[in-house]
């Protein structure tokens, strides 16, 4: 019997084994990414003890703060800016959970991220209160600003950008919200908000700079047509294309026009760097049709297109979709068909070739402090890739400066500065409103600011206006905002 | 050696020369023999109730932030009926294992701190509070181990009994079967109730019979099913006629299972029943029978009863959206293991964590509730105390001289770690999850009852190994 009392003991000890490996690989290994689940309802109530740390700008301007509340969740967050920031902060609310920078730096915000592990032992060893780290944006109050006001009711978004490091200068989306209400511990007030909100048809609570609802980019696409023409190596700015007044697509009985229903410019051929100054379709069409899909689209995702991206707030991708046709081609080089582009999308376009074809990470966070003023983590500039080599980026440049200067976007021209830009109007539909672009940089020849204006639903002015019209006087302030500092 | 031997055998006609004799030699023995075991066993005891009551204000500082005496006053209470056992032990078996009884009572101690502090956290008290009745069910539970312990002053007497047990294990089992008597908790027809008052699972009270039934069938039966039958593949298989008991042993488990949806019972007897016959038997393939007709009805249940093939889909993907959304799903189980995981390595401290978000946190998720609040590191002790239990059960059915003394403890002791293997091993994903009550830490009387008389039979049953016999065990 012994033998076999041994045996069971042997067992007894295997059992006893499964079970410290078991609860091992539960607490110890598995914890942390355990306490991210959004089910786990525990680490959501362990945040309301935390004093959640504010969002600011680098001059101090405070986007998002927590005050002392007289209820169980002991803090109630604020926004003491309003709506200005909503798209950019998101919201958070103990019960509702949070959304944007809220969202994306919770782990900073609450003091739980594993770069704060050493300051929490100390924190405990001082007896501190638990408060969680400062998140520092690389927002400028006064482009937010401008680009707020220059937007003014119209529905659309601003994004600007600092070409040379990617820095995110200002990102505004209409309609938004005021994060104020969706922060309240009111249960039933929040409910209610956030079902006007979401069953509002202008969708306030998307910011529309990051995507969510992209729009086709229309002529502002005609930059990247232009530059995988460079890049093909076969075409130059000098090149020239036939410029009849429309050309209809192989195959089909569409015909394509200039916007001006008018051939581009007086002369038998038109070269490219007219075609892109005087925004003009049809050459871009016949330069499609002959790039072919493949090499536009090649194009399209080395400036990021079809390529997810976290600022850290997630950017919803661009398209340029594959399996086009020749006709879907042509109207691709224009920016029509089935291409779809963000605001932040279009802003590292020219931010991209703005700074000799080297495009930076965008990204909305310049460091994290912690309350001993420790700094647990900065964002240094980061390159994300070549989009053109510095000779095509020049060339492209000067397209954009003459485009801006003398041609279709000229509304963006300011005194004494080089603005290099492309405008877009783009059709939605045969009756439906257009939307209406602007990309550009400036100075031209060392831009401190890449700016991206996108206005929907025609800027409420029927279908008389373009993109010259609204959103090239909206990027001129933004620029004026940045360049007057 | 010939001391204990007349002390247990003395016969009932003794002479009253033999009679004399035995008196000399017990003042004798007293004098030779200090009783180190009790008085180690008191100083462990000292030790558990300081760590309980720690535990307890610990609670109370981290969930109140002040010391309510009221129930540390009713566990003290508590705590001098455990010194009554160990009184009653210095008189009626003082040769009994020293540290078993401490162990039970720290882990009873704790699971009492932990439901304490779910009671904080639901803000309930009085009779509404699980913790007042898991005092009083303590409290019975003790006194049942001290009767024990005072009225079987032989454990063969129990062999005499074998199939008495056998029946009565049948019908406490049926019990809740009964209309009108019998009360479905949580899906299982386990328990039963008379009127609203008294709620009592009999199924904890038949483990016990049970026990007995097997130790003392399987000593009378297991030369007939050791020796005969046919070899296969290097193993002996028994002859058909002899499977007869293992039949009825399945049928019955699978009956819980399919009547009373009780998987963790069924598989806490048959696991029983299996350990007891291969040791008495010494054949494996008992063992691989037992284990394939078990996992072939367990995978039949799966297939053919919703409630069990929904435990298994809860314990195969738990974090899967639609089964944790799924009525009866792997919420529950996830909610625990998101405690444990809140609790990391060295857990949020007593009465600082969240356990009571988990549903049945006082119970069936005892554990997870511990290991939240106490770490891994308390988790681990834990289980390390009930490994310390369950092999000074294994160790006595070592020493015990007689086979069914051997049996009957081994199939105890067995059965405290395949509870907690089963409970923990449910909550911790090693198996799917059952319901059965964690030994000593979980709210639940009957259980508290059961666990506390296999103490005592432990206690007993140890009294009568020698400890000379460790040194010469027999083969």
């Amino acid at each position: 019997m012994h033998k076999e009392l041994r045996r069971v003991g042997a067992v007894v000890v295997l059992m006893f084994a499964a079970l410290f490996v078991s609860s091992t690989v539960i607490q110890g290994v598995q914890s942390d990414a355990l306490g991210k689940d959004p089910r786990n309802t525990r680490t959501r109530y362990d945040s309301y003890q935390v004093e959640r740390g504010p969002i600011v700008l680098a001059d101090g301007t405070i986007i998002a703060q927590s005050v002392p509340s007289n209820d169980e969740f002991r803090y109630q967050r604020e926004y003491p800016q309003g709506p200005l920031y909503a798209g950019v902060t998101g919201y958070f609310n103990p019960i509702q959970g949070a959304t944007g920078i809220e969202q994306a730096m919770n782990d900073y915000l609450t003091g739980t991220s594993s770069d704060q592990f050493l300051t929490d032992l100390a924190r405990i060893v001082n007896g501190q209160p638990a408060r969680g780290a400062r998140v520092e944006l690389s927002i400028q109050s006064k482009v937010q600003q401008a680009a707020s006001e220059a937007l003014g009711n119209r529905r659309g978004a601003v994004v600007a950008i600092e070409p040379k490091t990617g820095k995110i200068l200002a990102m505004v989306t209409n309609p938004t919200f005021d994060p104020n209400g969706m922060a309240s511990h009111n249960s039933d007030a929040v409910s209610a908000l956030y079902k006007d909100l979401l069953a509002n048809p202008l969708d306030p609570l998307i910011n529309r700079a990051i995507g969510g609802n992209l729009n086709p980019p229309g002529s502002s696409f005609k930059v990247i047509v232009a530059a995988a023409a460079l890049a093909s190596g076969e075409y130059t700015a000098e090149s020239e294309f036939p410029n009849p007044q429309f050309i209809e697509l192989p195959g089909t009985s569409t015909k394509v026009y200039n916007f001006t229903r008018e051939a581009c410019g007086p002369g038998e051929t038109v070269t490219l760097a007219e075609a892109i100054r005087q925004s003009c379709n049809v050459p871009m069409a016949e330069l499609g049709i002959r790039l072919g899909a493949d090499k536009i689209r090649e194009q399209a995702e080395k400036f990021g297109f079809n390529t997810p991206l976290d600022v850290p707030l997630r950017v919803e991708p661009s398209v340029y979709p594959k399996g086009g046709d020749v006709p879907s081609t042509a109207l691709s080089a224009f920016g029509q068909w089935d291409v779809r582009a963000s605001p932040m999308q279009m802003a590292m376009v020219s931010a991209g070739i703005g700074n000799g074809g080297v495009m930076m990470k965008p990204n909305l966070v310049n460091r994290v402090i912690a309350p001993n003023l420790d700094v647990v983590k900065s964002f240094d500039p980061e390159k994300l890739r070549t989009v053109v080599t510095p000779d095509q980026a020049s060339e492209l440049t000067k397209m954009m400066i003459a485009a801006v200067a003398t041609g279709q976007s000229n509304n963006a021209r300011i005194e004494g500065v080089d603005v290099a830009g492309k405008t877009g109007t783009a059709q939605n539909g045969v009756d439906d409103p257009y939307t209406l672009w602007f990309t550009g940089f400036a100075p031209a020849q060392n831009p401190e600011v890449a700016v991206a204006v996108v206005v929907e639903n025609d800027g409420d002015l029927g279908h008389h206006s373009s993109g010259n019209i609204v959103s090239s006087p909206i990027a001129k302030k933004v620029i004026e905002a940045v360049l007057n500092k | 050696m010939s001391t204990e031997a007349l002390n247990t055998r003395a016969p009932a006609s003794g002479a009253d020369a033999l009679q004399a004799d035995t008196g000399v030699i017990r003042t004798m023995r007293k004098l030779r023999m200090p009783k180190t075991h009790r008085n180690r066993e008191l100083a462990l005891l000292i030790f558990a109730c300081v760590v309980n009551a720690g535990a307890l204000m610990s609670v109370q500082l981290g969930a109140l932030g002040q010391i309510e005496p009221e129930i540390l006053a009713l566990c003290g209470a508590l705590a001098s009926l455990v010194f009554g056992l160990h009184i009653c032990l210095r008189f009626v078996a003082r040769d009994a294992d020293p540290i078993i009884l401490p162990v039970a009572t720290v882990l009873n101690g704790l699971g009492l701190a932990m439901i304490y502090r779910i009671d904080l956290a639901r803000n309930v008290s009085g009779w509404s509070a699980a913790s007042t009745r898991q005092i009083v069910w303590s409290s019975i539970a003790i006194i049942a181990a001290i009767l024990v312990i005072l009225l079987i002053r032989n454990h063969r007497v129990l062999f005499r009994y074998t199939y008495l047990f056998g029946l009565g294990a049948f019908i406490l089992l049926l019990l809740p079967l009964v209309p009108g008597l019998g009360r479905t908790v949580g899906g299982a027809t386990v328990w039963i109730g008379i009127g609203n008052v008294v709620n009592f699972q009999p199924g904890e009270i038949a483990k016990i019979f049970l026990a007995i039934f097997f130790a003392g069938y399987l000593v009378r039966t297991r030369d007939t099913l050791a020796l005969v039958g046919k070899k296969f593949l290097g193993i002996r298989f028994p002859r058909l006629r002899d499977l007869g008991p293992i039949f009825v042993v399945w049928l019955m488990s699978m009956g819980i299972i399919v009547f009373q949806h009780d998987m963790g019972t069924a598989l806490l007897y048959f696991g029983m029943f299996t350990i007891m016959i291969y040791v008495a038997t010494g054949r494996l393939s008992w063992v691989l029978l037992g284990m394939g007709l078990f996992l072939g009805g367990a995978y039949f249940a799966s297939q053919r009863l919703s409630y069990v093939s929904g435990r298994f889909d809860a314990w195969l993907d738990p974090f899967s959206q639609a089964n944790y959304d799924k009525v009866g799903g792997s919420w529950q189980l996830v909610q625990g293991i998101f405690g444990l995981a809140h609790g990391g390595f060295t857990g949020t401290g007593l009465g600082q964590g969240r356990p009571n978000l988990t549903p049945l946190a006082e119970s069936d998720f005892i554990v997870t509730s511990l290991g939240e609040e106490l770490g891994l590191a308390g988790l681990f002790a834990i289980l390390a105390l009930f490994l310390i239990l369950v092999a000074r059960g294994l160790r006595i059915g070592f020493s015990t001289r007689d086979d069914f003394g051997k049996l009957l403890a081994i199939g105890l002791a067995f059965t405290i770690a395949l509870q907690v293997f089963i409970m923990v091993g449910g909550v911790t994903r090693v198996i799917p999850l059952t319901g059965l009550a964690t030994p000593f830490l979980a709210a639940g009387g009957s259980a508290l009852v059961a666990n506390w008389i296999i103490v005592a039979l432990l206690l007993k049953l140890s009294d009568g190994a020698k400890p000379e016999l460790e040194e010469a065990p027999r083969a």
